[in-house]
């Protein structure tokens, strides 16, 4: 087992291209975005070199990125493509295309703020305004998840009773820029794991000629949207077992939703914000890590099983509804617990813009918590 | 001049539309199936619907056909029945190019030799679908594009497009007392297509059945980007009767309005020369689109018509015949 992984130091970005070297995909099509663009880079390296067999689609958009992945995904090949920020608010009407005809495109969003004022670092608004979307999304927390989760979001996606697209998030510059050490697997290992193409029953076939992307009237659109639903909601059980697949398999200990540490605080966050809380924990504090690492479809009832002993719950998170009350994770969170739970939430909002979320802020957030004033707290703010 | 003195020797080079052997020989080469079926909601007498049938006679079941949306895709795809014998797919408006491109490279991965064809509207093309579509062009993917003209976003009820011509009355465009309709004249897609760099561009009509569909089978015997554009007259956006769509679709190359070419390698060639070229008047006359038109905004149209097919005559390297 131990001579089928190997140990480098690598970016977020470099992790996940290997990660695409391991899954043989066959279609990639990308546009560059700061921070996205070394995973392209390290993707189209390794075409030019022959270490990855697979067709690399210099597209003029993002908005073509996805169609284009659509094209192929439905024309039953495995496919690929990365984005950040705008380029995912340019590819926004795609989406909810993709999961429409239900096709297994996996996607890295390396997080990144949106314009305006244009800013290249990292917060999670760009992933977060997609929640609706009808794509499965994870929010990794370091590089070797970054490298992980691709891997299984293939796996999930390409499942029969899934065909749905994934969306791996990853904080950019935090992650996608930072070297870790990250354990890369023999290609043998992964192919063990993961069909050799994906099976997609419904796709474009010259033999099996069919119609995809029909006109649907009010008698039939309801039926599609909600079988669209089931879908996400059987993808619960099915991400599960092939998580613990997973794990045995690669020797991880993958949760969807990660509880770490006792006490009557809670932190519920995503991404890497869940490494700087580890931290706390290390150096003493009392308090509850519940780390989303599964945000579509929502995992309810964990977190409410994780946050129901609790007498106060924080979310740390780096996005805002505009003109609701606070942060997009927070009001989840809060109606998640209605009837289940008396604790008091409160939204932390943080790091926008790639603003530094540093341990002083976290102690900070804990001190607050044993008093709160008010419901929401931005963190790190300066006001003039 | 050679270009009509074609003695139906080959099928495939032909280029004289009138030529009687190759109309005799026809009777065999046109498949007898139709691959876009009946029972689809088109309009009476639609351009479009009638372009789609000629094309998918000349391609056969080896295809895909991707969509964008429009009026075609709206009417041959209600859920749960479709119109179409090939595979099919519609994704947006604006990326059928992008789709396509897709589609084409994992056909390659897969050792499948097939040619997606892309059969989209103007404003699909020329309008919002550009981008995509000079993407596709510019990276040479192995995708037929065709574009049906109809010179309007007739799905929509006939707002005007890029491709609407000049004083053309449109529902966004309306001819009135400040107001002569469309101000400014077509966008000349396919010279947008030929500036890409790619092997072939083609301009068809439905009224030349034979010359559309061996355009079609070259150019998805090419290997690479082709570019195809057809105009397809539009009875209710046009307010032409349902039954005039082949006559229109006539005059509009008899009268040089719209010039039947091939580009190739480089060189132009006219597929067809009118032996009477008629004056434009008569193919606006019998469109109520046109309805408002003076006589000095028809000499307008005359003299932008008259200049064009001199250019084309001229970059084609052939002499004036009229």
């Amino acid at each position: 087992m131990l001579e089928l992984k190997r140990k480098e130091i690598m970016s977020g970005n470099r992790a996940v291209a290997e990660a695409v070297k391991l899954c043989n995909v066959k279609v990639v099509a990308a546009y560059p975005i700061t921070p996205q663009t070394p995973i392209v880079e390290y993707i189209a390296e390794f075409i030019a070199n022959g270490e990855l067999d697979a067709e690399y689609i210099k597209v003029e958009s993002e908005h073509s990125a996805l169609s284009a992945c659509i094209g192929a995904s439905a024309a039953g090949v495995r496919t690929f493509t990365a984005t950040s920020s705008q380029g995912l608010m340019y590819m926004y009407e795609v989406l909810f295309i993709a999961s429409g005809l239900r096709l297994p495109i996996v996607m890295t969003v390396v997080n990144r703020a949106i314009s305006a004022p244009i800013n290249i670092w990292n917060d999670w608004q760009d992933a977060m305004v997609c929640r609706d979307s009808g794509w499965i999304m994870f929010f990794v927390e370091n590089n070797q998840e970054a490298l992980d989760f691709t891997i299984l979001s293939y796996k999930i996606a390409e499942d029969r009773n899934v065909l749905l697209p994934v969306m791996v998030n990853m904080d950019g510059f935090v992650l996608s820029h930072t070297y870790e050490p990250v354990e890369i697997y023999d290609k043998s290992l992964v192919e063990e794991f993961l069909p050799k193409e994906p099976d997609i029953p419904h796709k474009l076939d010259i033999n099996n000629p069919l119609t995809l992307g029909h006109l649907v009237t009010p008698d039939h659109y309801m039926e599609f949207k909600f079988e669209q639903e089931e879908a996400m909601q059987r993808s619960k059980e099915i991400i599960k077992r092939y998580m613990e697949e997973f794990n045995k398999k690669f020797g991880r200990n993958y949760k969807t939703v990660e509880v770490i540490g006792e006490g009557d605080i809670a932190i519920v966050t995503m991404g890497s914000l869940a490494s700087s809380l580890k931290h706390l924990l290390n150096v003493g504090k009392k308090f509850k890590i519940v780390n989303i690492k599964q945000y579509r479809p929502f995992p309810k009832e964990e977190i409410v099983n994780a946050l129901k002993d609790v007498s106060v719950i924080a979310v740390l998170e780096k996005d805002v509804s505009y003109g609701l009350e606070g942060g997009i994770l927070y009001n989840e969170i809060k109606s998640s617990l209605y009837n289940e739970s008396d604790a008091k939430v409160l939204s932390f909002i943080t790091g926008l813009g790639g603003r530094d979320t540093r341990i002083e802020d976290l102690e900070k957030i804990l001190e607050v918590c044993k008093n709160p004033t008010r419901n929401v707290y931005w963190i790190g703010l300066r006001r003039i | 001049m050679d270009y009509v003195k074609c003695r139906g020797k080959c099928m495939a080079n032909c280029s004289a539309i009138r030529c009687f052997e190759f109309r005799r020989k026809s009777r065999d080469y046109i498949i007898k199936e139709d691959l876009f079926l009946s029972g689809h909601r088109a309009c009476q007498g639609c351009g479009a619907a009638i372009a789609i049938r000629q094309i998918l006679k000349a391609a056969g079941r080896n295809c895909i056909v991707v969509q964008p949306t429009g009026c075609m895709e709206v009417v041959s795809t209600q859920y749960p029945e479709t119109s179409w014998l090939v595979p099919y797919i519609h994704v947006a408006f604006e990326n059928a190019a992008a789709v396509a491109s897709g589609i084409s490279r994992a056909l390659k991965v897969k050792g499948i030799k097939a040619k997606p064809i892309v059969i989209a509207g103007d404003g699909g093309t020329v309008d919002i679908g550009l981008q995509s579509l000079s993407g596709m062009l510019e990276r040479d993917e192995n995708v037929l594009y065709i574009c049906y003209d109809n010179e309007a976003y007739m799905n929509t009820g006939i707002q005007r497009s890029g491709a609407t011509p000049l004083f053309a009355s449109t529902t966004t465009t309306p001819a009135g007392k400040f107001s002569k309709g469309e101000d400014r004249p077509k966008k000349d897609i396919a010279k947008i297509a030929i500036a890409h760099n790619i092997k072939y561009v083609a301009t068809a009509s439905i009224a030349f059945p034979l010359d559309l569909m061996r355009k079609v089978e070259k150019a998805l015997k090419i290997n690479g980007a082709t570019f195809i554009h057809i105009l397809t007259p539009c009875p209710p956006g046009w307010r032409i009767p349902e039954n005039k769509t082949i006559e229109v679709a006539r005059l509009a190359v008899d009268t040089c309005m719209w010039i039947l070419y091939e580009y190739e390698n480089g060189e132009y060639k006219i597929n067809y020369i009118p032996t009477v070229k008629k004056p434009v008047e008569e193919y606006l006359k019998i469109q109520g689109r046109f309805r408002h038109l003076t006589k000095e905004d028809i000499d307008i149209i005359q003299r932008m018509v008259d200049e064009r097919y001199e250019e084309m005559l001229r970059i084609s390297r052939l002499e004036r015949r009229y």
